[in-house]
């Protein structure tokens, strides 16, 4: 079994050296090779069952669930806008716990996941943010407040484009990697803002509906396609990033093999 | 190798602690500013001077909606409560749809000097409440609840309630 060194520039060359270290069972699972062998036969089943999740929940969710007794139809933004929301910040989780692993263990798998998490998180919160402004106008009477909800998703989707920019902006890769990394943890600390905010200070935007531990204050009906239409967003999240990955181990690979062609040839 | 990931891993949780740390902390220092509005016994006992703008939070008192036209143009006085004090609003021009007396609103604008809100704008705090119209309709027959009156009974009582066809 072959195992890559720490550094990322190296890791898809065919004539890297090897390393003979043991590796933890983290380091042989997670190298770039074994999940490109893993994920790409499963992209397909993700994919399908992405699709087929989310339109179940928003064709039930836009068709057949009732409407609600005081918003009518406008209450139907949520099976769009509440699973964007939920993805928005799991997906920044996730980018935070690459970082993690980039910063302490410099597992190239975790520096290529972070960067193709970035535009597909943002993405979701952008759609989070549209989608509440579009139901705040009719229903509070205004687009946009400024309360510690909104402003601090707000800063979600800022550190996402931040990170996005950050991490591509070194022509040493390993540096954005770094760098990035360091952003992405330090804005982890606007999580727990995002999802106390509501609870801590007084806002606009409406507490929580949904509760894991007591009784969701949302009818049975209305409950199901809400939780499948997020079951939907999360998996196509997970699909979008594994597609972006291993196009993004591929691309290292092409590129590693043009180059040493090259260096045989002259 | 080793010890340089434990060294790092270290590092790493002390900073994120201290940053933790440092963000609770201005959190906690800047709460009153991070806060969307004030409710009428915040507003009182601050006792806000007329003119200067902020922002009151609560409930549409039952009973205190009143609406004069003139000009075409709705001006409505209504009282914003929050159980225990009131403060009385005014307010010129269209009210959200989802303004009703029992609705939770936030009104923008500045104390006049005898004592009423004068509101440049209001706008409508939904609940966190998910329900259709027949769960509604036959809570409200059965006495349960009465949406002017308060937040409705515990979730439990009514999400998976049967609801018989007759009621839409």
């Amino acid at each position: 079994m072959t195992y890559y060194s720490d550094m990322s520039e190296k890791i898809l060359s065919p004539d890297a050296p090897v390393l003979g270290r043991t590796g933890s069972w983290l380091h042989r699972f997670a190298n770039p090779g074994r999940f490109l062998r893993l994920a790409q036969p499963a992209l397909p089943w993700l994919a399908a069952f992405s699709i087929v999740l989310t339109v179940v929940g928003i064709v039930w969710g836009y068709a057949f669930a009732p409407a609600d007794w005081e918003q009518g139809d406008a209450a139907r933004i949520m099976y769009v806008h509440v699973p964007a929301a939920w993805v928005a910040m799991a997906g920044y989780a996730a980018l935070a716990v690459c970082s993690f692993f980039s910063i302490v263990w410099r597992h190239p798998l975790a520096d290529l996941a972070a960067e193709e998490i970035g535009p597909v998180g943002a993405g979701f919160t952008f759609v989070c943010l549209v989608s509440g402004a579009l139901w705040g106008k009719p229903m509070w009477g205004a687009y946009w407040v400024w309360d510690a909800r909104l402003t601090s998703v707000l800063v979600l989707f800022f550190l996402y484009l931040g990170h996005i920019a950050l991490i591509r902006a070194f022509d040493n890769r390993s540096h954005g990697y770094r760098a990035a990394a360091i952003l992405a943890l330090v804005g982890a600390v606007n999580l727990p803002i995002i999802v106390f905010s509501v609870q801590w200070w007084n806002t606009l935007h409406q507490g929580n509906t949904i509760s894991v531990t007591g009784g969701s204050k949302i009818y049975i009906t209305m409950l199901y396609p809400l939780l499948i239409a997020s079951l939907g967003f999360y998996m196509s999240f997970l699909t979008l990033v594994t597609a972006r990955l291993c196009a993004a181990i591929m691309e290292r690979k092409t590129r590693a093999l043009l180059l040493a062609a090259a260096e045989r040839e002259a | 190798m080793r010890t340089s990931k434990k060294r790092r891993l270290y590092l790493l949780l002390g900073c994120g602690l201290a940053l933790s740390a440092a963000t609770g902390l201005s959190l906690m220092a800047f709460s009153s500013t991070l806060t969307y509005f004030l409710g009428p016994r915040e507003v009182l006992a601050k006792n806000p001077a007329p003119g200067m703008d902020f922002r009151l939070g609560g409930i549409v008192q039952v009973g205190t909606v009143n609406t004069v036209i003139t000009n075409n143009t709705p001006t409505t006085h209504f009282r914003v409560t929050d159980g225990r004090a009131s403060i009385p609003v005014t307010f010129t021009g269209v009210l959200p749809d989802l303004f009703r007396e029992g609705q939770g609103v936030v009104a923008i604008g500045a104390m006049s000097p005898d004592g009423s809100f004068a509101a440049s704008e209001v706008l409508a705090k939904h609940g966190s409440t998910y329900m259709p119209k027949d769960v509604e309709q036959s809570l409200k027959e059965a006495g349960k609840w009465d949406p002017k009156f308060g937040p409705p009974p515990d979730a439990s009582t009514w999400n998976t309630m049967n609801v018989k066809a007759s009621g839409s």
